[in-house]
């Protein structure tokens, strides 16, 4: 038998316009834990969706235990046993539990489902694994951490051994990432191979055996992790040597900037508060961070303090001013400047081009526009000072449309616009979503740039590494309330990671048997 | 009492088409496809239902073939030619990626049109109505017996036919089909979250042709159930009953029980409507015979625009719906 469970050898695939895999590579052993790594559109989901039989590669061949295979389907890819966590989970939220895990293959009689044997099969399996599920309860009622375990449990209930995770990470607490790893290690003992998708290099150095980089759809290499370091996967990955630790100078607190009053802002789903009773000021030359896990009110919070929704109690006031109540233009004169969290929602206008995209904030100033016709040359010189300033690459310059634009340029583009608007206040929510390392490093010094020139600035974080480098105060927030308050320096991962999940709470004391968060989603 | 067995029987003859249609419909939606053309499809199978038992008709009288089985006849040719329809709408709508609203718009027009056009081909030009045979209904002599009893003879042959018992098994295989077999499954989860579907083998696009078709085939028995409640023929309309039927799917919040039971409110209402002068405590607005001549018929309609105002809020509808299904969309 071959020493490799699966081999891609020289996959070339190509979509109109870009390669998104050049002759690339990649070889997994049995029993490893093998991590794909690269920046955002690098081709690492491409290349496992060509294995998983989403995608069909032009060139190259795929081998299966030393044997040629094709896969056209996911359905010859689960025959040869491989299986795959995707980064979006693939669950039908109505659907319980089990009927998410057989679907596809159910176990039936002449097309009549028999669930009371699958049911065996997933008890079975998830004690096997300690992978607790309750195979009745509602997807769309159960914490994503439990979602997670359902993908899992798809995959364990297929009798699949190559297992694909493809940024499994990314929507689980410190604790839950602890359990994931444990569960990856317990499959790599009973000879499952695991393929994991990451950007998130500690955790690379934490669970992998080896792992392959790639760069721009071509492959850099595969390294050996007890050999490496951070930094040589990191310059690896972006092909330059990249700044892991934010660097801050000394801090020069000013006056209080905002000051946030008991806000409480009401649930669009149920009858419980979204947010409630939320207190805090930050100052001039401050950057407080906002923490948490997906759902627990943050979103509605920034959208009652930036005046997308409105709040039930509660005062906020902007430099002294109330604006409780006012307009967002009204808070966007006063100083206060949004980079929303969701940029094709509230960030951009994507069928616009780029100049009238980043003179969103403006156009009805006298600059730009003369009794109500826009200015159009005065908008370009604008938009074009804006673009070498910051940076901001595109296929055509000021007139091109934002939808065209990577993510990461069209995130440069709303930096662009609202820092240039000189605010008092930035509110920054996830500014790094869905970013790779080379331009996280960018949003991060504009960040810490805005605060050393004086300007309060209220981050609102997901990612535990940015929660813990880039602010000078972190407030936790766990179902609408917020639960502490942190000095960065003086608290470790795992203990915020407590709070986080409601364990612990610096205000009052916390019940037995602590409640998986109520899932709040964006108002979509 | 006698009143009550004529309201009781007549709602079941005006509940079968609401609930054949909205259950077609419900197929259709649950598997990611706005069946807007639900009217038209009635016609369709209204239309070619009663022309089969127009061509049967001589054969029935001539007692060559027996009244039943040619209704049977019908009955299938009507599902049948719903189907053929609503390919139209399953081929704009999966493969063309059309927009489902506008595709079903379209055949909701083209259906009249074309049945007008069909009638006057079939009967001369000026002859609107396709009258329906008095064999189509299930008599006492069908069975060879007599009720003595003037209320169950009311309440069992003074509306019956065969398609109100063909929608009883209909239904319960539905529910069966829906609830209880691997492709239920599947096709509710197409309509839900199709890239889950698919990323676990199951064919996106083969699963919503066959929602379509089932409410094509649904939606053409309906039709041809409809146009023999109403009882005066085909005229190249069922009066709106495709957009009822609608209606009755989304007050049933997309599932067949809840159907089952909205389809027999409105089908109640409109009987009301119907029978108001005749029954006792009804207000009749002595002086204004104009109010209940209008107010009663619109019942129903205004029934159900005032409960979807009120369960609308409530009501969940397939998540994918709507939504073209898009191989490369993640």
């Amino acid at each position: 038998m071959s020493e490799y469970v699966i081999e891609m050898l020289n996959i070339t695939k190509e979509f109109p316009g870009i390669k998104a895999n050049d002759n690339i590579t990649l070889q997994l052993k049995r029993g490893e834990v093998h991590a794909l790594l690269g920046e955002n559109g690098a081709g690492k989901s491409t290349l496992m969706s060509v294995l998983f039989g989403l995608y069909q590669a032009e060139q190259g061949t795929i081998k299966k235990d030393g044997q040629v295979v094709q896969i056209n389907n996911p359905n010859d890819a689960n025959a040869l046993h491989i299986g795959m966590v995707h980064q979006h989970f693939k669950l039908v939220e109505i659907f319980s539990v089990l009927d998410n895990i057989i679907l596809g293959a159910e176990p039936n009689k002449m097309g009549f489902l028999q669930k009371a044997e699958a049911r065996k099969k997933v008890v079975a399996l998830s004690e096997k694994y300690g992978l607790q599920v309750d195979p009745d309860a509602k997807i769309e009622d159960i914490s994503v951490g439990m979602q997670q375990r359902v993908e899992i449990l798809k995959m364990l209930y297929r009798d699949n051994d190559i297992l694909i995770f493809d940024e499994p990470t990314a929507v689980l607490t410190p604790q839950e990432i602890d359990e994931l790893m444990e569960i990856m290690r317990n499959f790599t003992k009973e000879g499952k191979s695991i393929l994991f998708i990451t950007h998130k290099l500690n955790e690379i150095m934490a669970v992998a055996d080896r792992c392959t980089v790639l760069r721009k759809g071509k492959c850099i290499g595969t390294v050996e992790i007890k050999n490496t370091t951070k930094e040589e996967l990191s310059r690896m990955m972006v092909g330059r040597t990249v700044q892991l630790e934010v660097e801050k100078g000394a801090q020069n607190l000013g006056d209080v900037v905002l000051d946030v009053k008991g806000v409480t802002v009401p649930s669009k789903l149920h009858s419980n508060n979204a947010v409630k009773d939320v207190s805090f000021q930050v100052r001039a030359g401050e950057i407080v961070c906002l923490a948490g896990i997906e759902g627990n009110g943050q979103t509605q919070f920034v959208y009652a303090l930036t005046g997308l929704d409105k709040m039930s109690a509660g005062s906020i006031s902007l430099c002294g001013h109330d604006i409780t109540k006012a307009k967002i233009r009204d808070r966007s004169k006063l100083g206060m400047s949004h980079i929303p969290e969701d940029r094709h929602k509230h960030g951009l206008v994507l069928d616009f081009s780029l100049e009238e995209n980043l003179v969103l904030q403006r156009y009805w100033q006298p600059e730009f526009q003369k009794s109500g016709f826009i200015r159009s040359q005065e908008v370009r010189k604008y938009a074009e000072k804006l673009i070498q300033q910051y940076d901001i690459r595109s296929g055509q310059g000021p007139i091109t449309a934002a939808r065209a634009m990577s993510g990461g340029n069209q995130q440069k583009a709303i930096i662009a616009r609202e820092i240039d608007k000189n605010p008092e206040l930035l509110v920054a929510v996830q500014p790094t979503r869905g970013l790779d390392v080379g331009a996280i490093e960018n949003v991060h010094k504009q960040l810490v740039a805005q605060r050393d020139a004086g300007k309060a600035v209220l981050l609102v974080s997901l990612e535990l590494e940015e929660v813990m480098s880039v602010p000078d105060r972190i407030l936790v927030m766990y179902e609408g309330e917020i639960v502490g308050e942190f000095d960065p320096k003086h608290v470790t991962v795992e203990e915020l990671g407590l709070y986080m999940a409601g364990a612990k709470n610096m205000y009052r004391e916390v019940g037995v048997g602590t409640q998986v968060p109520e899932k709040e989603g964006n108002e979509a | 009492m006698i009143v009550l067995a004529d309201v009781i029987s007549a709602t079941i003859v005006f509940a079968v088409p609401l609930l054949l249609v909205a259950m077609g419909g419900m197929f259709s939606e649950r598997s990611g496809i706005i069946n807007i053309a639900l009217e038209g499809i009635m016609i369709i199978g209204a239309l070619m239902g009663c022309l089969m038992m127009r061509w049967l008709d001589a054969a029935v009288v001539a007692g060559q073939l027996g009244a039943q089985l040619a209704m049977l006849i019908a009955t299938l040719f009507a599902g049948v030619c719903g189907i053929v329809f609503s390919v139209l709408l399953a081929f704009a709508s999966i493969n063309l990626k059309a927009d489902q609203t506008i595709g079903g718009t379209a055949l909701n027009m083209l259906a009249p049109a074309l049945a007008i056009v069909l009638t006057w081909v079939v009967q001369g030009q000026g002859q609107t109505t396709i009258l329906i045979p008095t064999w189509s209904r299930i008599t006492q002599e069908t069975f060879g017996i007599t009720v003595a009893n003037p209320f169950l003879q009311n309440l069992l042959f003074k509306n019956s036919y065969l398609t109100t018992f063909i929608t009883v098994l209909l239904f319960i295989a539905g529910v069966i089909l829906l609830y209880k077999t691997k492709f239920g499954l599947r096709l509710m989860a197409c309509g839900e979250h199709p890239q889950a579907a698919a990323s676990v083998g199951i064919n996106v696009f083969k699963m919503r042709w066959a929602g379509v078709m089932i409410s094509g085939f649904l939606g053409g028995i309906g039709g041809l159930a409809f146009t023999l409640a109403a009882g005066s023929g085909f005229q190249s309309s069922v009066a709106g009953y495709g957009f009822l039927a609608l209606a009755v799917m989304i007050f049933g919040n997309w599932k067949p029980w809840s159907i089952l039971g909205a389809s027999l409110f409105f089908a109640l209402f409109k009987v009301i409507g119907a029978y108001a002068s005749s029954i006792p405590f009804m207000p009749q607005f002595k002086g204004l015979e104009g109010v209940s001549t209008y107010l009663y018929p619109m019942l129903p309609y205004i029934i159900t625009m005032i409960l979807l105002i009120l369960t609308s809020k409530k009501s969940r509808a397939p998540k994918a719906e709507g939504i073209p299904y898009d191989k490369g969309m993640r």
